[in-house]
């Protein structure tokens, strides 16, 4: 009997992928393998294509070109209804946390079980109240999103995230908007989940430090074109550009965006 | 007038990008109404949120436009001696014309509005997104209950506002103007047919029930994902969904009579 399993070379792959918005090209020619089970992060400046790249593996918006693959199936290729059978595989922390607004931490994280899978009453309540545990959330079960800090609802939302034991975690800016103890904690919590459950984690960050912490795997997309690499490959590349965006020179950068805002007036003076 | 013409041709196209749009949209909504598992719950509080929580401006509305009615009515009809019609003419007035229209705008304002903030901002706070992400289509989860209680809805709020209109008009007519009780009345159930009038009032309600839960949540669904976007969908309900109302209630009484 032929293995049906995907070959593991083939879990998350980006092949050749370009994309763009109307006339501005976000990225072009993106090839990358996210090896399985291991913590990899996209790295790049605002305005990069980070979370595009996250919405591409989703489905939630279409590429210009290129192929990306989950377990083997082409996402680009697949309509809608079959989009969310491979989206059962798929776990995704929102950067807002996009927690259902009018259910409580308890009903939202206890969402995805009660709409996709058979669980008992009694199943699902263990289910999420193990999620809770693990994000420390046990107490907040009964509260509304609105009534939750920022740092709460991330966590509420990495909760709502795991509960279907998804094979990929897909994280979007997971630490922005915290303050340095809360993005920590998100940070040792998906180090722990990746460890715990062996998901793929895909990170979207820009946050160099953690990046240097947690990734197996690192993805930097800079203004004319991606490089790849550990960070130990990263940390001593000879690439001047991995090295300026890795360590990059604030005053000058900061001059230098000056001075073309400056130019014009200064040439109308 | 290159422009001009430029100009009108875009519009033209844009037009009847929308209206495919729309219709797509509206195509999906009746999928989803016919897929299973049914949103009966959803479908409940969303009765509740546009329906139970409109009853007090629906009521007032009612009674005060009633009010209006007999006293206008009975200053006009007087001049004719015929202010034993009054219960008539407040009657047929408000269940052939005035109660669908005037709950439908009401409603627009009231209920429509809210439906099209709402959504637009689960589009804003990437709700939606985290829907399908979770393999839940949004149309099926939020949209659809709404559309289909704004449906339900709109004829049982119309048939309360005519009835807060007829007892508005006892008011003024019978307590104020000293008109005979039983004579309006009399001449309500004299000049109003049940299947006529009343059958084509609600039809008129259910019409414009479509109207308001398609529109509102079309809006709504396709926001563009900032604040001033949630804004401008809000707006563009009310004045889209009012105008259409206006026109379709036009349509609605020269072909069919209502």
């Amino acid at each position: 009997m032929p293995d049906a399993r995907p070959a593991p070379d083939l879990h998350l792959v980006f092949d050749d992928v370009s994309m763009a918005f109307a006339a501005r090209h976000v990225f072009d020619h993106l090839s990358f393998r996210f090896p399985p089970g291991r913590i990899s992060v996209i790295l790049g400046g605002s305005g990069s294509g980070k979370s595009t790249a996250l919405r591409l593996i989703g489905g939630l918006i279409q590429p210009s070109g290129g192929r990306i693959l989950v377990d083997g199936e082409d996402v680009t290729a697949l309509s809608e209804r079959q989009l969310y059978r491979v989206r059962a595989k798929l776990g995704m922390l929102f950067q807002s946390g996009a927690l259902l607004d009018a259910l409580t931490v308890f009903e939202n994280v206890a969402f995805p079980l009660r709409q996709r899978t058979r669980l008992s009453g009694a199943d699902i309540e263990a289910r999420v109240r193990e999620c809770l545990d693990a994000v420390g959330l046990t107490d907040a079960d009964d509260l509304l999103p609105s009534q939750l800090s920022g740092g709460m609802v991330k966590r509420a939302a990495l909760a709502r995230a795991i509960v279907a034991r998804p094979s990929i975690l897909l994280c979007d800016e997971p630490f922005s908007g915290l303050d340095p103890i809360s993005a920590r904690r998100i940070e040792a919590l998906l180090v722990e989940i990746n460890g715990r459950f062996g998901m793929t984690v895909v990170v979207v960050s820009h946050d160099i430090a953690s990046t240097m912490r947690m990734a197996a795997q690192v993805l930097v997309l800079l203004p004319d074109g991606a490089v790849e690499g550990s960070p130990e490959e990263l940390r001593h590349s000879t690439d001047a550009r991995v090295a300026s965006f890795l360590n990059p020179d604030l005053d000058a950068a900061l001059a230098g965006a000056t001075q073309v805002e400056v130019a014009p007036g200064a040439a109308a003076w | 007038m290159v422009t001009v013409v430029r100009d009108l041709g875009w519009l033209s196209l844009r037009f009847v990008e929308q209206l495919g749009s729309l219709a797509r949209f509206a195509g999906s909504i009746g999928a989803s109404l016919l897929t299973p598992p049914p949103r009966f719950g959803r479908f409940v509080d969303e009765l509740f949120k546009l329906g139970v929580l409109s009853l007090i401006i629906i009521c007032l509305c009612g009674t005060a436009v009633g009010a209006v009615l007999g006293l206008q009515g009975y200053n006009t009809l007087v001049r004719f001696g015929a202010a034993d019609s009054l219960g008539a003419v407040v009657g047929l007035s408000l269940i052939r014309e005035l109660a669908p229209v005037l709950t439908a705008l009401l409603t627009t304002g009231r209920a429509g509005s809210a439906t099209t903030a709402e959504i637009g901002t689960m589009v804003v706070t990437e709700q939606l997104d985290g829907l399908r992400m979770m393999s839940v289509d949004p149309v099926h989860y939020i949209v659809a209950p709404k559309a289909l209680a704004m449906v339900v809805v709109m004829p049982l709020l119309s048939a309360l506002f005519t009835v807060f209109g007829i007892f508005g008009g006892y008011l003024v007519g019978v307590r104020v103007m000293g008109l005979d009780g039983s004579t309006y009345l009399s001449s309500l159930d004299s000049a109003v047919d049940f299947e006529n009038d009343v059958g084509g009032s609600l039809l008129k309600a259910v019409v414009f029930g479509v109207l308001i839960g398609l529109i509102s949540t079309y809006r709504g669904f396709t926001t563009a994902p900032t604040s001033a976007g949630v804004s401008s969908a809000t707006t563009s309900t009310v004045v889209v969904a009012s105008v259409c109302i206006l026109i379709f209630d036009y349509f609605i009484t020269a072909l069919w009579g209502v």
